[in-house]
């Protein structure tokens, strides 16, 4: 693992939807090594902890990698206050990032809510062969579709009421995906019981499976041991650490 | 530059600041930052004679000016420890410090036994660990039990020994003293303040193991005053932590009278923390006109 602290430049500064914020951040040396599913650690003023936030695109050629998040609570509320052209303070690139195969490989992203952002740059490298599946509550609540779509990647837009897109879970939208034809891989990241979902249809096919994590974080970087989860290695349970053996697993070693 | 080394009981120090254990686990993670031969010593992760799984998760909250942690001693057990991490450590320029800890006499003794011998400088007794069920601070809030271990350990081991207190006791300074009396070389304090943080909307505490240690700024003065008060009721050499977060609050906790310091939580916030304290002493001294660090130590002068 290499990683860097640095205070870095928002570039861009976007509003995607109700209480959800996109900042692209200037950041070279980060950029040049971020991987599709690995994140930032960002320091926020007047709090203690640092916020993990996925790195949701990386841009090498101009040095600047993009984070996407959900106003939740304090911090990342005051996260949401910075602006174009302030500095922010970030550990980057962390934890594994997710595995991709060949580019000609046929893909199925999926993302829950919030846990759409680390799909996007998955779906870059994939691109038409990538299937986004990718749900959210509402209509109000929807990102990121239009980055899919300009990707290239064949879209499944699901939401809980049907306000946009199909009406439904994305579990329901991926078995219906995987009865018309195979896939080589699939990725996820979005809450449990999806990920619970997405991990039987998986196993189902025999398909081999990635999903992302998330703990609480104190360090970041795997020396604290705060961001336990439980995982299975050799038939043995053992707990294994969000930032530095994930944030992405092979859904084969996971508990829920 | 001023001359930043100490004799902290018989073992020389190239400065005073030491990460603490439990927030830098090994050194590894760190050494993608800086140098770890930058930095006085090392305090590795509390080790237990078996691995141990700790707390489930979340083992984390935060809480105003500091943090609350449950992680209960998560460990690869003693053995591992010297085959994997006191090798590599060895190659690092900068003192190895063995943070131990176990549930009972016999695991902490059998511990040190088997650290005697291996690279490790000191042995660091944790006694006042607060979240673990058996062991932990059940041996350091009690003087009898604080200097029975301490002696029981201090017999296995030629290694300096340090004794890690709990500030969770009515008299400090009556643990700090009866561990001296049971032959420690020395005394760290302090580890964390039990703490709670319940989330309003859900009425569960954040922590499944409901309660945890509270460290971070919000303790500092807290770890300053017990400092202090240990460092003038016994002769052994006292490393302060708790809260230090700048190198102001490093001169603070040596004016108290502290020889080395610990930084914990503040490296979570500010990984290179202890670069920018080393930096600020350095500074300190030189601005203050003040040659050898060794001036500062326990110079307060109380009214
Ligand atoms: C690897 C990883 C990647 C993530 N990627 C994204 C992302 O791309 N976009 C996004 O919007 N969110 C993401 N999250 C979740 C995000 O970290 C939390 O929503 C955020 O920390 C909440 O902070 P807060 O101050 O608003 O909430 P508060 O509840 O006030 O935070 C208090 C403490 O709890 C921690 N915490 C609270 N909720 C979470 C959570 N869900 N996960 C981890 N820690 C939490 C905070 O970090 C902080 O230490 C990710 C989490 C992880 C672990
Ligand atoms: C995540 C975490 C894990 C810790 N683990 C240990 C440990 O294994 N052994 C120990 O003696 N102290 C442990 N501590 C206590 C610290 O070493 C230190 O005494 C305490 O955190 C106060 O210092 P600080 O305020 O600088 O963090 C731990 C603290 C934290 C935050
Ligand atoms: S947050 Fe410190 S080990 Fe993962």
């Amino acid at each position: 693992m290499k990683y860097t602290q640095g205070n870095y430049r928002i570039v861009k500064k976007e509003n995607l939807a109700k209480n959800c914020y996109d900042f692209t951040i200037a950041c070279p040396e980060i950029a040049e090594i971020a991987q599709a599913g690995q994140f930032a650690h960002v320091k926020i003023n007047g709090f203690s902890l640092r916020r993990p936030i996925s790195i949701c695109e990386v841009d090498k050629e101009n040095g600047t990698i993009r984070i996407v998040f959900e106003i939740r609570g304090e911090g990342t509320k005051a996260l949401a206050d910075c602006n174009e052209n302030t500095l922010i303070d970030i550990i980057a690139p962390l934890g594994n990032g997710f595995t991709l195969l060949d580019s000609s490989k046929k893909a199925i992203v999926i993302g829950g809510g919030i846990g759409v952002p680390p799909m996007v740059e998955v779906a870059k490298h994939y691109r038409k062969n990538a299937t986004a599946i990718i749900g959210f509550r509402s209509a109000n609540a929807v990102i990121l579709n239009e980055d899919f779509d300009s990707l290239g990647a064949n879209v499944m837009l699901c939401t809980d009421d049907g306000t946009m897109g199909q009406k439904g879970y994305v579990t329901t939208a991926l078995a219906t995906r995987l009865e018309q034809e195979t896939a080589d891989i699939i990725y996820a990241c979005g809450p449990h019981l999806m990920l619970k979902g997405i991990i039987e249809l998986a196993n189902k096919y025999n398909i081999r499976c990635e999903v992302s994590l998330e703990e609480r974080m104190g360090c970041g970087v795997g020396a604290c041991l705060v961001c336990a989860c439980k995982t299975v290695k050799d038939g043995k349970e053992y707990f294994a650490h969000v930032c530095k053996d994930g944030p992405v697993f092979d859904s084969k070693e996971v508990i829920l | 530059m001023a001359n930043l080394s100490v004799n902290f009981a018989g073992v020389t120090f190239k400065n005073p600041i030491v990460p603490a254990s439990g927030a830098f686990g090994f050194g590894r993670e760190y050494e993608e930052l800086y140098p770890l031969s930058t930095l006085g010593g090392i305090s590795t992760k509390g080790t237990t004679l078996e691995p141990r799984n700790g707390n489930p998760a979340p083992r984390i909250a935060e809480t105003p000016s500091g943090m609350l942690n449950s992680v209960g001693l998560q460990n690869p057990g003693i053995d591992s420890f010297l085959e994997h991490e006191v090798p590599y450590l060895a190659t690092k320029d900068t003192r190895i410090i063995a943070n131990i800890a176990g549930s009972t006499i016999e695991d902490c003794v059998e511990t040190a036994r088997r650290i005697e011998g291996s690279a490790v400088d000191m042995i660091e007794l944790n006694i006042s660990c607060p979240n673990v069920k058996e062991g932990g601070v059940a041996f350091g809030v009690n003087c009898n039990s604080a200097q029975t271990i301490t002696e029981a350990v201090r017999n296995v081991t030629t290694k300096p020994l340090m004794v890690k207190l709990s500030p969770n006791v009515t008299s400090i300074t009556d643990i700090a003293k009866a561990v001296e009396a049971g032959g420690a070389d020395a005394v760290s304090l302090i580890n964390t303040l039990l703490g709670m943080k319940i989330d309003i909307n859900t009425r569960r505490p954040i922590l499944r193991n409901n309660v945890g240690g509270l460290s971070g700024p919000a303790v500092f003065p807290v770890a300053v005053r017990m400092v202090w008060q240990v460092a003038n009721s016994v002769s052994i050499p006292v490393c302060g932590m708790g809260g230090v977060s700048t190198w102001k609050d490093a001169v603070e906790m040596m004016l108290a009278g502290a020889s080395l310091v610990q930084i914990g939580a503040a490296l979570f916030d500010t990984p290179f923390a202890p670069m920018k304290i080393i930096d600020g002493l350095n500074q300190y001294l030189d601005d203050n006109k003040i040659e050898n660090i060794n001036d500062i130590i326990g110079k307060v002068q109380p009214w």
